[in-house]
């Protein structure tokens, strides 16, 4: 088991109170697993995804811990985390494209950020230039400025930067949003390479790309209003999805092949709950076709298969 | 990156000669007549001996020519290092009137100006770090750049001078004393730069310090920074480069500010009573000396110019994007 996340609560301070961004999140990533995290914007992806490498200033870890291969993360302490990033827990950014300080060499900056980090420059550098090889970047670029580079070589310099030390766990957030269709299947399929190559153990994959996280996934997590409403093998979730919202979510994306004729995309009416006073009970219910006088309860995590969980009172039906 | 300075150099080429060609048409654009005012400064009353004294002047001053003539002549004089002869110092010539002014103008601002800055950055970049001393370091430097200088310099004049009795409160050196390179006559010169320096030092100060805290911040919180600190570093890293970047914006507000080190302190220097351009500039206005004016115009326009152009170069050194953007890098 490479990862253990048990209720984690982590909350944003704003002057009207706390934001439960993440309200008691529980989930487990094997060894090599891919798992892919989706949901609307505003639902706690990329803050889950933060909290396990480094909160910013207004997050605050209410409750909950993550257990990395056996020892547990100091997630709410910054400086405790330091010795745990880039080694053992690695981001690839949102803002790949800004990721690289624009006044230095991306060498030099690749070997002044080892050498903060204790790591000879020397000795990495056979590897790197592999790497970078490898996503089709010669030797060359580390001679150059990240604005010589092109967004999609941006884009790969951080992947290699990101992965470079042989975390166990890379967090990739929302890394094929501000790529063209070609970019975001050659960065996807990278992704996969990278796990097969053992440079990284496993990988959660921040995305609200359904379409594209099903092709590289091994599990699909759909979050709903800072919690998990369900977690199944990738194929699963897709095909035989239980949770209401998850299958209105897969009900919005288009099909390839299919004739849709006069037949419009289905959207989901309604808005995401407020997370400053988040209602009791089913936080879809009030957007959920099936709705009934029980779901004003919390839902139980119901494990309807092997893998397969969902939070949902109608999930058994 | 020849291309580029060629350009450059062409465009500065082209502002010289159209600053000169100003500098030339202003003073002659003035209400009066500079040898009319000689005149009656001499009071001469025989009228056969004025209109000799009249032609004499004109010939001096070049002025018995044609206009264009006079500006053709203007330019040859000029690379000649002639910048005519001064009315106001008649007869010393402008250039040894300018020279004798532009040392204490010089002393006075480019250490301020320097010093203001490099303090000034040191401060706000440890204030963009340091909530207790944000506090503390910020509102004074929001006191110091909305004090107008001269008032400072007043403020500074009355404390230093009259209750502490510190300081000389005018001049820029003692009366009794003679120029001369003695041990008596530095320490008294330096004596009397004390608060004209302090005055300009401090102005400058708080605006530099509040510009820098706010590009560190901004740095600090950029994506790079985030990313960096992501992957673990530390946070000397992160500031460093936070620092580094910050800075480059700051570099061409330097280049500005040492633009005008040449004529920069006309208030501050008249406040003080202070020997340098500042003052002479004052004096050239109210005698009508064209030629002084010309001169210490030139000076001002030189200096800009040459400031500019270093600022140019300093910044293609330093930051690789505009370097990138002249050569047309790849993207």
């Amino acid at each position: 088991m490479t990862l253990e996340v048990e209720d984690l609560q982590v909350h944003y301070r704003t002057m009207k109170g706390d934001v439960r961004a993440l309200d008691g999140v529980s989930f487990s990533l094997a060894d090599g697993e891919i798992v892919g995290l989706a949901g609307e914007s505003g639902c706690g992806k990329t803050t889950l995804g933060k909290s396990l490498i480094r909160l910013d200033g207004r997050m605050q870890h209410v409750g909950g811990k993550a257990v990395l291969d056996g020892a547990e993360l100091p997630i709410g302490d910054d400086r405790a985390m330091n010795t745990h990033r880039w080694k053992e827990v690695s981001i690839i950014p949102q803002y790949s494209m800004s990721a690289l300080n624009p006044t230095r060499k991306i060498g030099k900056m690749i070997a002044e950020l080892l050498r903060s980090r204790g790591k000879s420059y020397r000795e990495i550098k056979g590897e790197l230039v592999h790497r970078l090889e490898l996503v089709g970047l010669s030797e060359k670029v580390l001679d150059n400025y990240p604005i010589e580079l092109s967004g999609g070589m941006k884009q790969r310099v951080v992947m290699v930067l990101s992965t470079l030390l042989d975390p166990s766990l890379l967090i990739a957030d929302e890394v094929t949003s501000a790529l063209d269709v070609t970019n975001q299947k050659a960065v996807a399929e990278t992704l996969v390479r990278f796990r097969d190559m053992g440079f990284v153990k496993s990988m959660i994959v921040v995305t609200h790309d359904l379409s594209l996280v099903y092709q590289i996934a091994d599990t699909i997590m759909i979050m709903y209003a800072g919690r998990i409403v369900e977690k199944a093998p990738a194929e699963t979730i897709i095909k035989a999805p239980k949770h209401p919202y998850t299958k209105a979510l897969i009900g919005a994306l288009p099909e390839v092949g299919l004739e849709h004729g006069d037949e419009r995309l289905q959207s989901i009416p309604g808005k995401p709950p407020q997370l400053l006073n988040p209602p009791t009970g089913c936080r879809f219910r009030d957007r959920c076709p099936l709705a009934s006088d029980e779901c004003a309860e919390e839902p139980p995590v119901v494990a309807v298969d092997a893998g397969h969980e969902v939070s949902c009172w109608k999930a058994e039906d | 990156m020849g291309r580029y300075f060629r350009r450059k150099l062409l465009i500065y080429g082209l502002t010289f000669f159209i600053a000169v060609s100003i500098n030339f048409a202003v003073p002659r654009l003035m209400p009066g007549d500079p040898v009319a005012r000689m005149l009656t400064r001499n009071s001469v009353s025989n009228l056969e001996s004025s209109e000799a004294m009249r032609g004499y002047f004109n010939d001096i001053f070049g002025l018995d020519v044609p206009l264009w003539k006079q500006y053709l002549n203007y330019w040859v004089a000029l690379f000649q290092g002639d910048l005519g002869v001064s009315v106001f110092a008649f007869p010393a010539p402008v250039s040894s009137v300018v020279a004798d002014a532009l040392p204490y103008t010089l002393a006075l601002l480019l250490p301020s100006i320097l010093l203001s800055w490099i303090v000034g950055n040191a401060m706000g970049a440890m204030a963009a770090r340091n909530k207790f001393l944000d506090n503390g370091a910020l509102p004074i430097g929001y006191v110091l750049t909305a004090v107008p200088y001269m008032w400072l310099a007043i403020l500074l004049a009355w404390v230093g001078g009259i209750i502490l009795g510190w300081f000389p409160v005018a001049g820029g050196y003692s009366f009794a004393l003679t120029p001369a390179f003695t041990w008596t006559f530095i320490v008294d010169l330096v004596h009397h730069w004390v608060l004209p320096f302090l005055s300009l030092f401090l102005v400058a100060l708080g605006g530099w310090a509040i510009g820098m805290r706010n590009l560190v911040i901004y740095e600090l919180e950029s994506d790079y920074a985030n990313y960096l600190q992501a992957l673990g570093a530390p946070n000397r890293l992160v500031r460093r480069y936070a620092f580094r970047n910050a800075v480059l914006p700051q570099v061409t507000g330097l280049a500005l500010q040492l633009g005008v080190v040449v004529g920069g302190a006309l208030v501050t220097e008249v406040v003080f009573a202070y020997p340098g351009l500042g003052s002479l500039l004052l004096n050239a206005v109210s005698n009508q000396d064209f030629f002084l004016l010309q001169g210490i115009l030139l000076f001002i326009v030189i200096g800009v110019l040459v400031f500019n152009f270093l600022a140019d170069i300093v910044y293609v050194l330093i930051d690789p994007r505009t370097r990138l953007g002249l050569e047309g890098g790849q993207s």
